[in-house]
């Protein structure tokens, strides 16, 4: 029997390549769920393509694995439908932040109940190594043969720009920092995003486990989460990075929350059906 | 006299659609039955837009080109509406503003005036044209009311005023219009409304509660309408950031257990392609209004076409299946609406609903619809430890469809290959298999297909064959040509094509094809399915719909 309700009992056949940062990441997201005791049956793991993406093949409950860059939509509905299941949404950094750029921003918007754990190793894998949207200026690919030109996305800025209510930066090299921070995310009523740093030993010869271990450095102890224009100056801050959480608040409703179907009615839509009397009623309307 | 045609012109946003929705409510109140349909310019002022109305004894539900009554808000309709303007037409209106030879000078604003302002014009129009109708007074007065019943007692007030003086003016002109229509009393019990509202509330009776969209004309009306019916039913709608949002939030709802409808046109709908392609992969549900106007790119945004039938039914990469509805008249939009969402349960996959411009904007009396008594229940397993979503073994390639939170076991989807558990497979055996459990689906799907549809003589020997939106024009057509040995085959159902289409091709001697696009788009499907090719394609991609004459004569020059 395997000692993490979300792991298998066999093991699983994992393609990652071996020394990626994703093998640490799946161990917080296991402990993360595990210790906050979701039950298996409540938990809907969502994501898009790429290597990150196939994070919910090797997690042991309901999964949607769908397009490229559209896992955000897809959780945004199933939460909405849905309201009684933990969702997560995980990708890589091209998933979320360039295919599903536009879903990301709207997902802040809406600020559906789902945390958001992206993989951030600032280079496409799965496509075998070209530029991601947060690949550093400068860094050459087999396509960006000059060198990246364009200025990387910046996620924590910009989801403190859209008063997304939990932003954090984590680095796979420190598992049990990753896990408190996944579960918070998790417990956070609202669209919750946990950047995540991580080597691609593959493709990434530039962001190697060293480069982040020397570019990053956590929060000071005391460090208060709840002023966003402070927390928008330390998501500007590069080199080093600072990791934790870098804004919370509790502020927002999330989306479904605010839909009129669950007012009074706090039923799945599942459980649901027309009033047929009340549509014989509306075809009549019409007389 | 049997009845009569009605054709509005003038601006957008001049007031055409205040005289039409009240003389179109009034005139059913009479009991008589109205068609209504509208062209107009892809802006929201200005311009020149025309709204056709048809007042009758017998139920009507196609455009003529005939105008017996214009009236003629600016100069430009006169230029605008051409040759369907004849000696026969009579012309009303203000003459110092349309300046038209022959018309008959009524002087709206004027009246208007001196009941209390301009904002009364439309009323006294619609009150001179009662009159004309020979439409009782008193009983259009308290229509009248009841129209503004909301908008307080003063403006009830000033707006019977207005009626009484545009009816009185009516009157006064004489005998104009020959003798009045006759009301069928059946009328009182019928329903009057667009072709959105018919797909709205047959989405409602086929259970969605969640609707999601991008805005995009003709699409949009189908998400007001069920915008306001989320006043009243638990149904979710949301506005989403791009067509390719929407799609995907469709395909999340159903998989957590909604049934999920999304509505958009042309260039939307094929930003939802590679959606449509997850759905099939990933056996979730999808059903999509696609409400067609003509293309290519942003052509015509306004006006309408069939022209999406190959987008629709080649949407989405792979071999998978897609079922394609396309309503011929209210009854049908509704009663398809509501058989998507069982369709696409049923074989977990996707289904479109295909209108156009036309079909979602015009209306017409109708009989109300018939709804069964339970609702539709969802078509949907509890899950058992050990539960696989894509379990194999049954003939026609469907499996239990679990929902996450509904039973012990787990719902895994991938867009990927995989295994009957969900699972990423590039197992050659496995892929072969789930190849064939998607494919048996659509030999499923034809058995279950709605069949075609005779009107006319059974011993035809020429066959006309339509789909969608063309019914109504084809039939009234037909019925003008009172012509034996004439028949048309409609299908509501165009994909995958039914079975047994060839044996009524091979009993006519010439087959004529009739769509709303430029090339023949279902005849090509037609010919491929049954190697049968059609003697002549009757085709149109003006942006309108046939009239009845134009349908007439172009089918009579083929007798």
């Amino acid at each position: 029997m395997a000692t993490n309700a979300f792991d298998f009992e066999s093991k699983p056949d994992i393609s990652w390549c071996p020394g990626c940062g994703d093998f640490a990441i799946r161990r917080s997201l296991l402990a993360a769920l595990q210790e906050l005791g979701i039950p298996r049956g409540k938990l809907v793991m969502v994501s898009g393509i790429g290597q990150a993406a196939k994070m919910p093949q090797y997690v042991n409950s309901s999964f949607f694995n769908g397009l490229h860059g559209r896992a955000l939509p897809a959780a945004t509905a199933i939460k909405a439908v849905a309201p009684d299941l933990t969702v997560v949404a995980e990708g890589g950094d091209g998933d979320m932040y360039g295919e599903g750029g536009n879903h990301f921003l709207h997902a802040a918007r809406r600020n559906p109940d789902i945390a958001l754990f992206v993989h951030e190793n600032m280079v496409y894998g799965l496509t075998k190594g070209q530029a991601a949207p947060t690949s550093r200026v400068g860094m050459r690919t087999p396509v960006q043969v000059f060198g990246v030109t364009s200025e990387p996305l910046n996620p924590m800025a910009l989801a403190i720009a859209m008063n997304v209510g939990f932003v954090a930066r984590a680095f796979s090299g420190d598992i049990e920092g990753t896990t408190r921070i996944m579960k918070r995310a998790i417990l956070h009523r609202g669209f919750a995003l946990v950047d995540i740093f991580q080597p691609c030993v593959s493709f990434n010869k530039q962001n190697t486990l060293q480069w982040f271990k020397e570019n990053t450095y956590p929060l000071e102890e005391g460090y208060k989460a709840d002023d966003r224009a402070a927390a928008f100056a330390r998501a500007l801050e590069e080199k080093p990075f600072p990791l934790g959480v870098l804004y919370e608040s509790a502020e927002r409703q999330p989306f479904e929350e605010l839909l009129p179907a669950y007012r009074e009615d706090k039923r799945p839509l599942r459980e649901r059906a027309h009033d047929m009397a009340a549509l014989r009623a509306a075809v009549m309307a019409k007389a | 006299m049997a009845e009569l045609s009605i054709v509005l012109s003038g601006e957008a946003g001049q007031g055409i659609q205040s005289i039409e929705s009240m003389l179109t409510a009034l005139a059913k109140r009479a009991r008589f039955h109205v068609f209504a349909t509208k062209e107009y310019m892809s802006r929201v002022r200005g311009g020149c837009n025309s709204t056709e109305i048809r007042i009758s004894r017998q139920r009507v539900t196609a455009r003529v080109a005939r105008i017996d009554l214009l009236i003629p808000l600016t100069k430009e309709a006169i230029a605008h509406l051409g040759d369907r303007i004849e000696d026969s037409t009579l012309v009303i209106g203000e003459k110092a503003i349309v300046g038209y030879d022959r018309m008959i000078d009524l002087p709206f604003s004027a009246i208007a005036a001196e009941v209390g302002g301009a904002v009364y014009a439309n009323t006294v129009a619609v009150g001179a044209i009662c009159a004309l109708l020979k439409i009782e007074a008193g009983e259009c007065e308290r229509g009248v009311r009841a129209f503004f019943e909301r908008k307080g007692a003063e403006v009830q007030e000033a707006n019977a005023e207005a009626f009484r003086r545009g009816y009185a003016r009516g009157l006064a002109l004489g005998p104009g219009l020959a003798a009045a229509i006759e009301p069928d009393p059946a009328v009182a019990g019928e329903i009057m409304l667009t072709g959105a509202d018919a797909v709205a509330l047959g989405a409602l009776a086929g259970g969605c509660d969640y609707v999601c969209a991008y805005p995009m004309s003709p699409g949009t009306t189908v998400l007001t309408a069920m915008a306001e019916y989320s006043k009243s039913f638990d149904v979710i709608v949301e506005q989403v950031e791009d067509e390719i949002g929407v799609a995907n939030m469709a395909i999340g709802a159903w998989y957590a257990g909604a049934r999920a409808l999304v509505t958009t046109s042309g260039g939307g709908f094929a930003l939802m392609s590679e959606a449509v392609s997850l759905a099939g992969a990933i056996e979730t549900p999808f059903v999509a209004h696609l409400a067609q106007r003509p293309g290519p790119a942003t052509g015509l945004p306004t006006r309408t076409e069939q022209g999406d039938l190959d987008l629709a039914i080649y949407a989405g990469h792979g071999d998978f299946l897609k079922i394609v509805l396309a309503p011929g008249d209210l009854e049908e939009g509704f009663s398809l609406a509501r058989a998507a969402f069982e369709l696409a349960d049923r074989f977990q996959s996707p289904v479109f609903i295909l209108t156009d411009q036309y079909f979602v904007d015009s209306y017409y009396t109708t009989p109300a619809f018939e709804l069964p008594l339970a609702p539709p229940t969802r078509q949907v397993v509890e899950t058992a430890p050990g539960y696989r979503r894509y379990a194999l073994g049954s003939s026609d390639g469907i499996s239990p469809r679990g929902i996450p939170g509904l039973g012990e076991g787990i719902v895994c989807v991938d867009s990927d290959e995989h295994d009957q558990g969900g699972y990423i497979t590039e197992d050659r055996a496995m892929r072969e298999a789930m190849v064939a459990k998607r494919l048996a689906k659509i030999a499923a799907a034809r058995k279950a297909a709605i069949p075609p549809k005779l009107f006319g003589d059974p011993r035809y020997k020429t066959l006309l064959v339509g789909w969608g939106s063309v019914k109504a024009p084809v039939l009234e057509a037909m019925a003008a040509l009172a012509r034996p040995g004439l028949a048309y085959l409609h299908f509501p159902w165009v994909h995958p094509m039914p079975r047994g289409v060839r044996e009524y091709l091979e009993a006519a001697t010439t087959c004529v094809a009739i769509e709303g696009n430029a090339t023949g788009q279902f005849a090509d499907l037609v010919e491929l399915e049954t190697g049968r090719r059609f003697d002549s394609r009757i085709l149109k991609c003006d942006g309108y719909q046939y009239t009845v004459e134009e349908l007439t004569e172009r089918i009579s020059a083929l007798l």
